[in-house]
């Protein structure tokens, strides 16, 4: 369908008030939100860090060893405890906004919300032993 | 070819972030915090290659690395924008944050299927 | 026991203000009153020149929309036993450009709401002599909390993507898409996804979610937007693996 000329009123009179580039910090649902997709920081450092692990093992043993030594100095430490608070509220904020982006449906009836975050729980905590578990065999 | 790729990153951000979620806060606590303090004691570094080595620990490890990270970048993109409202400057945002996403799968492929 | 509280409405008369500035009203405190009635107060007892719209009085219209303490709120389903003890800062609604004193203006929602085809869209009518569209109530509970929009725009003033990008088409033009899409009766899902998957659409939400607290009447635009993406993403990821399998 072709859209017609739209001629925007001209009303100069009309007050529109401009938005800071602080409107996150001028409620708290919003700062709670910034909080929440900034934690793609915590979990980019933890990615890259995995990923220059790899890289420290492929090195060799005294490569590998150094990467070690180097992850317990007070600073990396420090780092990663804090990094550590931010990947898990990435994951509780993520388990809790998942049923709202997929909706299960079983016989037609909508699956309650809590019922899917408690899934997501379980698979959580259940992954997490498997790992645990392969790690403890090595 | 689709005219834009946003559907795409989209979906590598879920999975990214799902990826995150469910795997990086054990992984986290055992390389990031429980070993370095002492808490559990590291494996040597022979048992550790052999683990790496096996194929399917190599495709976990891609997944686990290269995932976030795009998620990351997806995230950090639209952040950038509503926090600091420099959506102007998208072209260097968008370049920034999935080239370092990039440059990252890239380094995982290498070390773990090229030199592993 | 109070027998007032203080109302700080924020007046705007374009003839004679760039900007605009409150004013403080004291009415009495009743504890049926609603905030609406306490500004039907103002203007029948104390300052005739208040201007703000209202309607049913009953939560079903959307009229009367406004900010209060910085919340989207409908003025009439807001009491003042809550707001104790005062004052109560009552604003236009937030992100819409500003006529005069608590009066908006909607055009640009209107023609946002237009351009998703709020309505049934399909291929080929029945005819009569075929009957009703027949409908089961699990098809119907797929999109009814959608239908109960009631455009208060409460949402729009919560989100602030709509607040930061004005194209942005918003949380309830979106819900009201799905509402439709999601209707068995509705063949338009394909028209629609066309027109939400470009720059203005459903990739500019970043799941803030305010939207769905805000709203009166339950409609969950933030739950729409998220399962459309999906769909959408779905649909893009299905027309480039397979090209041959769609339209």
């Amino acid at each position: 369908m072709s859209s017609q000329p739209h001629y925007t009123a001209y009303h100069p009179k009309w007050y529109r008030r401009p938005v800071s580039v602080w409107w996150w910090l001028e409620r708290w649902p919003y700062t709670k939100f910034v909080l929440r997709e900034l934690t793609s920081l915590p979990v980019g450092y933890f990615a890259l860090l995995t990923l220059w692990q790899v890289r420290a093992l492929v090195e060799g043993e005294a490569a590998y060893n150094r990467f070690l030594t180097r992850l317990e100095s007070p600073a990396f430490v420090m780092l990663n405890i804090i990094c550590f608070a931010g990947v898990l509220f990435h994951a509780f904020t993520w388990f809790h906004l998942t049923p709202k982006a997929m909706v299960v449906r079983i016989f037609g009836k909508r699956l309650p919300d809590a019922f899917i975050i408690f899934l997501n729980y379980v698979g959580w905590i259940g992954l997490s032993a498997v790992i645990v578990l392969i790690w403890m065999r090595a | 070819m689709p005219k834009s790729l946003t559907p795409l990153l989209w979906f590598l951000f879920s999975a990214g972030g799902t990826v995150a979620a469910l795997l990086f806060p054990i992984h986290f606590l055992v390389a990031g915090i429980a070993v370095p303090l002492g808490w559990l004691e590291a494996p040597s570094y022979q048992s550790v290659l052999d683990l790496a080595g096996h194929p399917l620990t190599r495709l976990y490890l891609f997944v686990l690395i290269c995932l976030p990270l795009f998620h990351a970048a997806h995230r950090f993109r639209y952040t950038l924008y509503d926090g600091l409202k420099i959506k102007h400057l998208t072209i260097l945002i968008v370049t920034v944050c999935y080239g370092t996403a990039l440059v990252g799968t890239m380094a995982a492929a290498y070390f773990l299927l090229g030199r592993l | 026991m109070t027998d007032t509280i203080t109302l700080a409405i924020a007046r705007y008369r374009p003839e004679r203000e760039a900007e605009p500035t409150f004013q403080e009203y004291e009415v009495p405190f009743r504890q049926d009153w609603a905030i609406l009635d306490a500004l039907n107060h103002v203007k029948d007892q104390l300052d005739g020149t208040l201007s703000f719209r209202w309607s049913c009085r009953m939560g079903v219209c959307g009229s009367c929309g406004m900010m209060v303490n910085g919340q989207p709120t409908l003025t009439c389903a807001a009491f003042l036993p809550s707001y104790l003890p005062g004052p109560i800062r009552v604003e236009a609604l937030r992100f819409f450009p500003i006529v005069r004193d608590l009066v908006v203006d909607i055009t640009d929602f209107m023609n946002k709401l237009k351009k998703v085809k709020p309505w049934i869209i399909r291929e080929e009518e029945k005819p009569l002599s075929e009957g009703e569209y027949l409908q089961t109530p699990n098809e119907l509970d797929r999109y009814k909390h959608h239908s109960m929009c009631i455009n208060c725009l409460l949402c729009y003033a919560a989100c602030p993507v709509i607040g930061l990008e004005p194209n942005f088409i918003g949380p309830a033009a979106i819900a009201l898409a799905q509402r439709y899409n999601m209707d068995s009766r509705d063949q338009g899902a394909a028209e629609r996804l066309s027109i939400l998957s470009g720059d203005e659409g459903m990739w500019q939400c970043t799941f803030v979610g305010e939207c769905t607290e805000v709203c009166p009447k339950g409609v969950d635009p933030a739950g729409a937007i998220q399962q459309y993406k999906l769909t959408g993403a779905t649909h893009w990821l299905k027309s480039v693996l397979l090209p041959w399998a769609s339209k």
